[in-house]
């Protein structure tokens, strides 16, 4: 190995780790809302559990119900007919799917206490991502929710993800069931 | 194999990972007759789990010396190192889920499988075995995960399920969905004091064989099959605790809190055509009788350990909800336990 590639690779290896401790240290310097935030910031939650609407650029989150699930005064059009090459829908929301499992509405995961996951704990919340089940216990959860994704976080992680739910404007929504499939 | 036994036997609290095949377990003194490995108990609990129609056998083994704590008639305590099978046969194999109580308190839970013609029960993975073995009507069984089976057995007071004061009461409910009678050699409350197997038992649950506190018959078993087939979820003590719907059915209630939290009681889940839990009166608009009588995955309860409908349950479920007087919600005029010992009922 020549000398100026030895150089490299040790100017590499020290970019990286210079770089892996100062994520190491902003990352310990979040305080588990700010990392949860960051979390559900980066993780797609809003794509889904954010309604969308047509804004000046064209589709966009509505971030004044951010995070508050299907909106439960949307009026769904009638489903489209079952289609083998293309089976899966969305509503222009983009909380609402329909596919070969049914009909699925995304969750409001805001703190509204009749309605959200206010009266829910940490370690419900947990289980429900990690066992890829509705509560934790019940039906399966179903797609589009990457549930099997998000069971890889830690549990720091998924508790700095309920610690900042547990912040953020509670919405009163309830959310419909899903349908079964047709 | 003969080491798996060996491991078994020295370690009376239980080994950390699941032994490889059944026979390893201790089940069997000869795995190739199948003969029971002496201190390997059948019991019958009369208000069966019911899984997409599977046949099953049941057995418990404790260590040697030890006895159960009976202490608190709905919630015993096992001892370290008591070992539970469950035997569950469809046509084209057999499924025996094991458990086992480690020295720290915890449970170590597995499933062995063995289709037709296989010579061995091997150890299923641990994240389940889903479409195990064909049942009807184009449904197949799956064999749970691990974490599933936590999810049964660890949202309640104890882990082990079928195998109480109520369900191995000799006062058993003819009426049971399921429900077996009592084999030879079947475990029951009686011979398990006499046995010296369970102690603490309170006086009066040995006066009085314990059963279910109802109306009429078929109130009775329709609250047995809820305790059976739902308490292990929807009680007052697991993570379902915030719901509000208990159908577990503790001994010594005066009112069965699967009235109490269900009749009148608007549901959580909607639907199109029922608001509340238990319609009284009628069936087809309470919500606790459709979700029984559904088998799509979204709306069917239990939601996991089976496909196919209950159709005794349904049935009796419903014969049960349209025998109340409409627009009840209330629970009076239940009767208290008997205070009479019941002879060969």
């Amino acid at each position: 190995m020549n000398t100026i590639l030895k150089l490299a690779l040790v100017g590499g290896a020290t970019a990286l780790v210079a770089a892996t401790a100062a994520y190491s240290s902003a990352s310990a310097a979040m305080s588990p809302v700010e990392r949860g935030r960051y979390l559900v910031s980066t993780s797609g939650c809003h794509d889904c559990h954010t309604p969308w609407h047509l804004g000046p650029n064209g589709p966009e989150p509505d971030m004044t119900r951010a995070l508050s699930g299907h909106p439960s005064s949307f009026e769904l059009a009638p489903l489209p007919p079952q289609n083998a090459g293309w089976p899966v829908s969305a509503a222009p929301t983009n909380t609402a799917w329909c596919g070969p499992w049914g009909v699925s509405f995304t969750a409001n995961l805001t703190p509204d206490q009749a309605t959200g996951l206010g009266s829910w704990t940490a370690e419900e919340f947990m289980a429900a991502i990690r066992t890829g089940r509705h509560q934790g216990r019940g039906r399966k959860i179903l797609p589009p929710m990457p549930a099997p994704v998000y069971a890889q976080m830690n549990d720091a992680d998924l508790q700095a993800i309920f610690a900042y739910l547990r912040t953020i404007p509670a919405i009163g929504n309830k959310v419909p069931e899903p349908l079964a499939p047709r | 194999m003969w080491l798996g036994l060996h491991a078994v036997a020295c370690a009376p609290t239980g080994p950390i990972d699941p032994p490889p095949t059944l026979a390893a377990t201790g089940l069997y003194a000869d795995a190739a007759s199948r003969s029971l490995a002496a201190g390997v108990m059948p019991f019958e609990p009369q208000y069966p789990l019911w899984t997409d129609g599977a046949r099953k056998r049941r057995w418990i083994a404790l260590p040697q010396g030890t006895a159960i704590d009976a202490s608190d008639a709905d919630a015993w305590q096992f001892p370290a190192g008591t070992r539970l099978w469950k035997e569950f046969t469809f046509a084209g194999g057999v499924e025996t889920r094991f458990m086992q109580r480690r020295a720290d308190g915890t449970w170590l839970y597995a499933t062995y499988v063995r289709k037709n013609g296989e010579p061995d029960d091997v150890l299923a993975p641990a994240a389940g075995m889903p479409g195990f073995v064909a049942t009807l009507n184009g449904k197949r069984h799956d064999v749970p995960s691990h974490a599933d089976c936590r999810l049964c057995h660890e949202s309640g007071r104890t882990a082990v399920l079928g195998f109480s004061a109520l369900q191995l009461s000799s006062d058993r409910d003819p009426q049971a969905p399921h429900g077996a009678p009592a084999t030879a050699g079947s475990l029951d409350l009686e011979s398990l004091v006499a046995r010296g197997l369970l102690l603490h038992l309170p006086e009066q649950l040995l006066a009085v064989p314990p059963r279910v506190n109802a109306r009429t018959a078929t109130e009775r078993a329709a609250l047995g099959y809820l305790h059976g087939n739902c308490g292990n979820c929807h009680n007052a003590s697991g993570p379902l605790q915030r719901l509000g719907l208990r159908l577990d059915h503790p001994l010594l209630a005066a009112t069965p809190p699967a009235i109490e939290t269900t009749f009148g009681v608007p549901s959580a889940f909607q639907h199109r055509s029922a608001r509340a839990r238990i319609d009284a009166g009628s069936s087809a608009t309470s919500l606790l009788w459709l979700r029984v009588a559904a088998d799509d995955a979204i709306t069917q309860m239990p939601p996991f350990g089976r496909h196919l409908v209950d159709e005794k349950a349904r049935d009796l479920l419903a014969r049960w909800i349209d025998e109340q007087r409409p627009g009840d919600t209330t629970a009076s005029s239940l009767p208290h336990q008997p205070t009479k010992k019941k002879k060969g009922s």
